[in-house]
């Protein structure tokens, strides 16, 4: 069936249009670090986009059905790496997100196992055969994203960890879930959030998360921790204006590191709304034409697949603009594509490979 | 798998494109509130941020004496800070820093790391102070070491040894304890205020007001230009009525010893000479005062933060005397009293003992006064009974504090029926007052309470309130809070004090108590007194230990006629009044000596010393007969200036 396969297939645009923001990123991570000690990451993150799309075209060859037929596998070695981060995980900042690899390298293991999680999911419902969500399959499906999401709590790693609900709700919302079921999910949630807060014997959340998580609705409570940090951002964005200006909160090293969780509040300084709104609208026009390919998909599985491509990048997006405008608290989610660092990039492209997989396959029946 | 053509729902996937849409729409509104509504505000918040203003500390003013003569200057100091520059790493640094703070490198480090939590805009202070290499060695490295910077601030230069540390007090940063009182209301943590004495009395005069430099700052902190200034107003400098040469013969005359002695004006109530002992260095609180040594100075058992000079409460004993004359005198008793001491006598079915075993014999009001006889002063205290000591003890102001125009004195106790039952819901009773009458039992007074009350005996009632600025001194528009000009009359009959004060006399007289405390050609009139801080029986019980032995108390003025100055000495542990004496005559001979080397009654004035020929007018103690006479007198050099030296400067 290879022959039904082309790079003629290729989603040409959408990578037009992906490279397009990777372009302002790297030009914004360039300002950003210009004169600091971080000065020429943007060369870094341009050997990082290439080695993306390099991934993106290598992954987009191996057909996404064997990936699929063997996702238990991955699945379970998504755990053991997990666990083993936990038990021979690197401590830094106070977390254990890294395992140590040879040759100096840190491998961070959450952030594949999202790219297995939207796989899972997927298979998962794509064999689901009912229309309608049953309550066993709406536990089930949770299960398989709440186990990886409590073992990157306990690294902590909040921000990862919350990246995962999105592929677990997008794909219950398309197999088919039912109201009451939705309601329960936001019952839950919202006891989550309370004991998680208010409980003082549950330790899910740590003193530090608490507060990064409250601050942002009042930054003045905490000026210099991480109120600070919205508090600074929301200043850079609001300073841009309409035409943008010239950027004292970046250069000024107000706003905190510039060039990973906050790219957008420095692009949005130095480019005003206008700029920050181009940017918006380039996203809305990758993640629209994300959901094109979803409908075209030969299968059920590759719709979900890019549907929880859809639903993380989104997601992203959701929480790390509404955190540089102010709206969301510190998590330490970065923007994708426009983000500097390695893990991130390559995420993406890997996640972009699933889809052009997919949508090179769709005439394959 | 791939025969499966049932695709996922439609509606649900485009439900997710305009879930995707609203997403979008409410991050676009976010952005459109920010940078078009409100970026007015966040432009100046922008600018707000970059620009900081950074404290120029006023200089506090100076402190002078009576003659001008600088007291407490400034000099400029500087701390070295580390500013928390996150590309540095601080801790690798930490060594290279240390070597050249000559700090210990685990100290820097716990100071880092203290500091770890605190906001990043807050730099670190590593070392107040610091010497010219210290100096240097950050000039040397600020290439290297670039997070490392210094600040200037003037620091408090007081004299050195503890001179006059008492009445002068000392500095340090506001505490929040402070904050809250009302009189410091105004004042910002961090700032720098009066603790103690004087500093703290009139620090509204002496405090300066800051000024502000507006700086364009980067998020570390460092300075990337200026934009404006306003320049700090210096606190305004203090004239004291304290005299550099009488304090230094009254820090003389009390070095080694523990205790306390003011001098005054009694027609004015200026302060010219106020020491207490032991005493502490100021300088060290100046910079900063370590734990250790803090502990130290507050356990002391000495108690060397105590200004004894009035916050001392002890019984005055003898010197009480006189104002058991005085009331006994106004009460028509004293006068006409004559007992028989055997050396003792008996009330109330106890036995009182006087202080001459052997006894004085016929004794009246005179002989009772010079020669301190104890059963003289038992029998007037039995006639006139509690309150009518109380009466004229309160009229002389003492048990209450006198409204020196210094922090935290203390009012002392003058004990009466009424504060009997007041204090210890209990009837007084009569043979306790036999004990007053001698300066013993409950009565307890401050040094400059009793000064007081006799620089009031000797004005013949004229009573002041005793200060140490003159408040037409103060700077304009300083509002002064204290009623140090107020006069009170006590009435005292002229006959009275004349009886009294000559007795007084004779005190250092052949035929007195401290005839060794004599200077011939001076004329003071003084009491002696002797007081014991627990019962004999109790001291014998301890073999006589020497933290136990008496106080010796001294009371006198000079000239016996208009005096000019009164002087009240403490010599705690002095075990005799006669001690007490000589350093009283000590201090005041220098008063004295300085009088008449006054330029309008001198003769022929020289500045690098030597000898002079002069002149001078002086009552003679038998004849009350103003006489004239000239002489001549060795002047040595004159005194310098004393703040000359503190800690950083050669």
């Amino acid at each position: 069936m290879s022959r039904y396969v082309s790079f003629r297939d290729f989603d040409w645009l959408l990578l037009v249009f992906v490279l397009m923001i990777c372009g302002l990123g790297v030009m914004e991570i360039h300002s950003a670090t210009e004169h600091t000690k971080f000065a020429g990451s943007h060369v870094k993150q341009i050997y990082w986009v290439l080695a993306g799309v390099g991934m993106m075209f290598l992954i987009s060859l191996v057909n996404y059905q064997i990936l699929l037929d063997r996702i238990h596998w991955f699945y379970i070695a998504a755990i053991a790496s997990l666990m083993a981060v936990l038990v021979f995980g690197t401590k830094a900042l106070g977390a254990k997100r890294w395992i140590k690899m040879p040759g100096g390298n840190h491998f961070q293991p959450s952030e594949w196992v999202k790219l297995i999680l939207i796989l899972a999911v997927a298979k998962y419902f794509a064999d689901m055969r009912q229309h309608e969500l049953s309550w066993s399959d709406f536990m089930k499906a949770g299960a398989i994203v709440c186990i990886p999401m409590l073992l990157v709590l306990k690294q902590p790693d909040l921000g990862t960890a919350l990246t995962y609900l999105p592929i677990a709700a997008m794909g219950m919302f398309l197999g088919g879930l039912q109201w009451k079921q939705g309601l329960a999910i936001a019952l839950l949630a919202v006891a989550g959030i309370g004991v998680a807060f208010y409980v003082p014997q549950v330790h899910i959340l740590k003193g530090y998360q608490k507060q990064r998580l409250t601050s942002y609705q009042d930054p003045d409570s905490d000026p210099q921790g991480s109120g600070y940090q919205v508090k600074q951002s929301m200043i850079a964005v609001g300073s841009g204006g309409l035409w943008g200006g010239k950027g004292s909160q970046t250069h000024g090293a107000f706003l905190p590191i510039p060039q990973t969780d906050f790219i957008f509040a420095a692009f949005s300084e130095e480019h005003g709304f206008v700029g920050a709104l181009g940017v918006l609208l380039l996203y809305f026009v990758v993640l629209m034409r994300l959901t094109q390919n979803a409908q075209t998909a030969p299968d059920r599985a590759g719709t979900f697949v890019v549907m929880g491509v859809v639903a993380v990048l989104s997601f992203h997006i959701l929480v790390n603009v509404g955190m540089v405008v102010g709206f969301m608290p510190v998590t330490g989610i970065p923007l994708p594509l426009m983000s500097y660092g390695g893990s991130s990039v390559l995420f993406m492209f890997l996640a972009l490979g699933m889809v052009m997989n997919i949508r090179m396959r769709r005439f394959v029946n | 798998m791939f025969g499966r053509d049932e695709k996922v729902s439609a509606i649900r996937l485009t439900t997710a494109q305009y879930m995707i849409l609203g997403i979008f729409l409410v991050l676009a509104y976010g952005l459109w509130k920010l940078q078009v509504m409100e970026s007015g505000y966040y432009a100046t918040a922008a600018e707000k941020n970059r620009i900081r203003n950074v404290p120029i500390l006023a200089p506090r003013g100076k402190i002078l004496d009576r003659e001008g003569r600088i007291i407490v200057d400034n000099y400029p100091s500087f701390s070295a800070l580390l500013l928390r520059d996150s590309s540095r790493d601080l801790n690798a640094d930490a060594d290279l820093i240390a070597q050249g703070l000559h700090l210990d490198p685990e100290e820097v480090r716990t100071r880092i790391r203290h500091f770890a939590a605190m906001p990043q805009y807050q730099p670190i202070f590593l070392k107040e102070d610091i010497t010219q290499d210290e100096q240097a060695f950050i000039e040397a490295h600020h290439n290297e070491l670039p997070e490392l910077d210094t600040i200037r601030a003037d620091r408090r230069l007081y004299p050195r040894n503890g001179f006059m540390a008492h009445l002068i007090g000392y500095v340090g940063e506001v505490t929040e304890d402070m904050l809250n009182q009302p009189q410091f209301e105004l004042y910002n943590p961090g700032d720098v205020v009066g603790v103690s004495g004087v500093e703290r009395q009139y620090n509204n005069a002496l405090m300066g007001k800051n000024g502000a430099r507006r700086e364009v700052v980067n998020s570390h902190g460092r300075e990337v230009g200026v934009l404006g200034e306003t320049d700090a107003i210096p606190g305004k400098q203090l004239k004291l009525t304290v005299d550099i040469d009488l304090q230094i013969a009254a820090e003389e005359a009390l070095e080694g010893k523990n205790g306390a002695i003011i001098a005054m004006d009694p027609r004015t109530g200026e302060i010219l000479a106020m020491v207490s002992r032991p005493t502490f260095d100021p300088n060290d609180f100046a910079v900063k005062v370590s734990r250790d040594e803090w502990n130290k100075l507050v356990t002391d058992p000495d108690k060397p933060l105590l200004n004894k000079a009035i916050q001392a409460q002890l019984a005055p004993g003898s010197t009480f005397k006189i104002i058991m004359s005085v009331a006994g005198w106004q009460e028509n008793i004293a006068q006409t009293l004559h007992v028989n001491c055997t050396g003792g006598a008996e009330f109330y079915g106890r036995r009182f003992g006087c202080w001459v075993k052997g006894g004085h014999g016929a004794v009246d009001l005179e002989k009772a006064i010079y020669q301190s006889c104890d059963v003289f002063f038992y029998t007037l205290a039995e006639k006139l009974g509690i309150d009518r000591i109380a009466k004229y003890s309160t009229m002389l102001g003492l048990g209450q504090k006198t409204g020196i125009d210094l922090p935290n004195e203390v009012s002392g106790v003058m004990p009466s029926e009424e504060w009997k039952i007041k204090n210890f819901k209990q009837k007084w009773f009569a043979g306790e007052t036999i004990s007053v009458g001698i300066g013993q039992g409950a009565v307890a007074l401050t040094p400059v309470q009793l000064m007081r009350a006799i620089a009031a005996i000797s004005m013949g009632g004229k009573m002041v309130v005793p200060h140490v600025v003159d408040p037409q001194e103060l700077p304009a528009g300083y509002v002064e809070t204290s009623h140090v000009t107020e006069t009170t009359n006590v009435p005292i009959d002229p006959n009275g004090w004349t009886f009294i004060t000559d007795a007084m006399s004779r005190v250092l007289l052949p035929e007195g108590t401290a005839p060794s405390a004599h200077v011939p050609g001076i004329d003071i009139a003084g009491k002696t007194g002797s007081a014991q801080i627990v019962s004999l029986a109790t001291r014998a019980r301890f073999k006589n230990s020497e933290d136990l032995a008496q106080n010796g108390w001294f009371v006198g003025f000079t000239p016996r006629r208009n005096p000019d100055i009164v002087i009240c000495v403490l010599f705690e542990g002095g075990e005799h009044g006669r001690l007490a004496a000589r350093l009283a005559t000590q201090v005041l001979k220098a008063y004295v000596d300085k009088q008449r080397r006054l330029p309008n009654k001198m003769v022929e004035k020289s500045k690098s010393g030597g000898t002079v020929d002069m002149g001078a007018l002086w009552t003679a103690p038998e004849s009350d007969k103003l006489e004239a006479g000239r002489f001549s007198l060795t002047l040595p050099k004159r005194p310098l200036a004393l703040a000359t030296a503190a800690p950083g400067i050669q």
